[in-house]
């Protein structure tokens, strides 16, 4: 007989060992279902993981590397500060939407003007309209107690609205020749967010990542508010005593995770992307989540999870074109992911004892 | 010219899905568990569902299968909380991305598929909107007047308490999580065999969730559910017809409507609960909670 025994303190070797734990029980169970689908799985998982950084056509691959993995980290790092006080924004990816959105708003509003406080104007905006929708769940929890958790997520389906709406209505590009979505930003040089050295795919956003993973680890370990941030999650009444208003901290969390989401939906809009679609929302919010989660809620882990994370949308991709394998694979994977996570961290948190039957 | 009766028949139908998860998630809420992977085990319902009706004509045997594929991804998260004592809130979540990726994978072959007829119950109505209808008393039966509902709902409420009373407490959560799932499974198998009358991805748009609120919105009783999920189906029946009639709103704004109308029965609701006497209105006092004893 097994039994659990609780530890005092979590273990520092094993929560840097269980996401690693995790990754390796995932590649062996995806490689299975590989074999089960029909697929040669050694190959599916090199294509994966190994391929798009040192595989043949890895020049083309490594760069979309920082492209993916910066909306990743700079939404995860936001989320991660409100999962550590234990408040849920799972809309990130309608604060994305919005975001990219409103910033995408001020380029088509003072379109064909050129100057060089468009680009941050739009920046600016685009952490607004995220703040903005992320706020909307803060304020309706602190009125009214109704569930971050639900009211961020159903925002979602209505950003999603909001989006097509735009798409085919007011953002409509008036050249378009009545096609859906609006003027493309990376051909209008004022509101680009272009690559910035040759190569590297590295962004605007890719620097907002970087400055996001920085600001995170000094507001977790030399700001009071990261201190009252971590104090609410563990012990919600200590908090109190301590002088954390519970409803400020709900703002503060909702509203920043949601300007960041919101900064990483411009940045795609005006790079990447290009326009406003109405398939705007690629999913990277909820990706986000699993990043945050494997990156162990550390500005650190966040940075290696996103990568990590970026690296199976680039290997889905390859392999989507290379072994024909159905575009649903890398959803699957990182859903698994999560789940060993999820199971592993158990033992950061107990010690497995042979029970001595007496 | 609206025919009073055929727009409850359609309420009916389009309040279904939702009306057999929420009843589901209702049961494992009452026992004090938060699964929010509904979303994610009616998606795998909808698919392994659709594709049991296509593969034997019988659509009956497809609400059976659903049932089976949605109690089974039920127990993923039914391990990770109760055995692996994990966390709730992010089990539930990833429970809901698998499921969607997993029923993307598989459903690849079967778009385009025509479902199986289903042949038509009494008065019209469906037989599985009669069985949703059928469960509303069931459960509140189960809950309120049975021996097995009592202790669940001890186990939901306290479950140290019932722990001391010799209750095996892992053994109810998994079971109800196990109904739950079923109920999720049946619920989206639904939406891709009565309504849509096909498997596409991501077809259940949501409606998990919206069972989430619901439950809420419920105050954790079975008639609460009802209501509910009829006025869900009462906004998006209203919302197809405006769109019928050629209204001047943008189709996009339009079916905004029955997620807004959510948020907005959820902030009604958490208001009243919030400003009564009660704290937290009538949730289950250990919901979301692990259980884990020294032993």
């Amino acid at each position: 007989m097994m039994r659990l025994v609780p530890r005092t303190e979590t273990s520092l070797p094993w929560q840097i060992a269980t996401p690693i734990l995790a990754v390796l029980a995932t590649m062996i169970t995806g490689g299975a279902l590989f074999a089960i689908m029909g697929y040669d799985p050694v190959a599916a998982i090199r294509t994966i993981f190994w391929d798009p950084l040192f595989g043949p056509a890895a020049g083309y691959s490594r760069p979309q590397l920082l492209v993916k993995a910066a909306p990743l980290i700079l939404i995860a790092s936001g989320l991660a500060i409100g999962f550590r006080a234990g408040i849920w924004n799972i809309g990130a990816e309608g604060q994305y939407i919005i975001g990219g959105i409103t910033g995408a708003a001020v380029a088509l509003a003072v379109y064909p003007a050129e100057g060089m406080w468009i680009f941050p104007a739009m920046v600016f905006a685009g952490a607004l309209g995220g703040w903005a929708w992320g706020m909307i769940p803060a304020m309706l929890r602190n009125w009214f107690g109704a569930s971050e958790i639900l009211v961020s997520l159903m925002l979602v389906y209505v950003a999603q609205k909001v989006a097509a709406w735009m798409a085919f209505g007011p953002m409509r590009n008036p050249e378009g020749f009545g096609m859906p979505g609006s003027r493309n930003l990376t051909q209008y040089p004022s509101a680009a967010n272009p690559e910035l050295i040759d190569g590297t795919g590295a962004h605007w956003g890719v620097v907002a990542a970087a400055i996001a993973v920085l600001a995170t680890w000094f507001l977790f370990s030399r700001h009071i508010r990261g201190f009252h941030i971590r104090t609410a999650g563990l012990a919600p009444r200590a908090a109190r005593f301590a002088g954390v208003k519970p409803e400020a901290l709900v703002a503060f969390c909702l509203g920043l995770s949601g300007a960041l989401a919101g900064m990483a939906g411009l940045f795609e809009v005006a790079g990447p992307a290009g326009q406003i679609t109405d398939s705007l929302g690629s999913g990277y919010g909820f990706t986000a989540i699993i990043v945050a989660f494997l990156g162990r809620l550390h500005p650190l882990g966040i940075l290696l999870a996103g990568l990590l994370l970026a690296l199976t949308y680039i290997g889905g991709e390859l392999a989507q074109l290379t072994l024909q394998l159905p575009a649903a694979t890398v959803q699957v994977f990182q859903g698994m992911l999560l789940f060993f996570l999820l199971g592993f961290d158990l033992l950061t948190r107990f010690r497995v004892e042979r029970r001595v039957l007496a | 010219m609206i025919d009073p009766i055929s727009v409850f028949l359609l309420l009916l139908a389009a309040a279904t899905p939702i009306l057999f998860a929420a009843l589901g998630e209702l049961v494992v809420e009452r026992a004090g568990v938060l699964n929010l992977g509904v979303e994610g085990m009616m998606i795998t319902g909808a698919l392994a569902g659709f594709a049991a009706a296509h593969a034997t004509g019988n659509p009956f045997i497809g609400f059976a299968v659903a049932a089976l594929a949605g109690a089974s991804v039920a127990m993923l998260f039914a391990i990770l909380t109760q055995f692996l004592l994990a966390n709730q809130v992010a089990s539930g979540l990833a429970l809901t991305l698998f499921g969607l990726g997993l029923a993307a994978l598989f459903g690849k072959p079967l778009e385009g598929i025509k479902a199986p007829p289903m042949p038509i119950g009494p008065l019209r109505i469906n037989w599985i909107v009669w069985l949703g209808l059928l469960m509303v008393p069931l459960i509140w039966w189960f809950l309120n007047r049975s021996r097995a509902g009592l202790i669940l709902r001890g186990v939901g409420e306290n479950h140290d308490a019932a722990d001391a009373l010799g209750y095996n407490v892992r053994r109810v959560r998994i079971a109800a999580i196990a109904f739950g799932g079923a109920m999720a499974g049946i619920g989206g198998a639904f939406i891709s065999i009565s309504i849509v009358l096909q498997w596409t991805e991501g077809m259940t748009a949501g409606a998990g969730w919206i069972a989430l609120a619901i439950v809420v919105f419920s105050n954790w009783t079975a008639l609460g559910v009802l209501a509910g999920a009829w006025l869900f189906g009462g906004v998006t029946v209203l919302q197809l017809r405006l769109q019928a009639a050629g209204v001047s709103v943008p189709v996009q704004l339009l079916s905004m409507a029955p997620y807004l109308a959510t948020i907005i029965v959820l902030v009604l609701i958490s208001a009243r609960q919030k400003f009564s006497h009660r704290a937290g209105g009538a949730a289950p006092g250990s919901l979301g909670q692990n259980f884990h004893v020294l032993r």
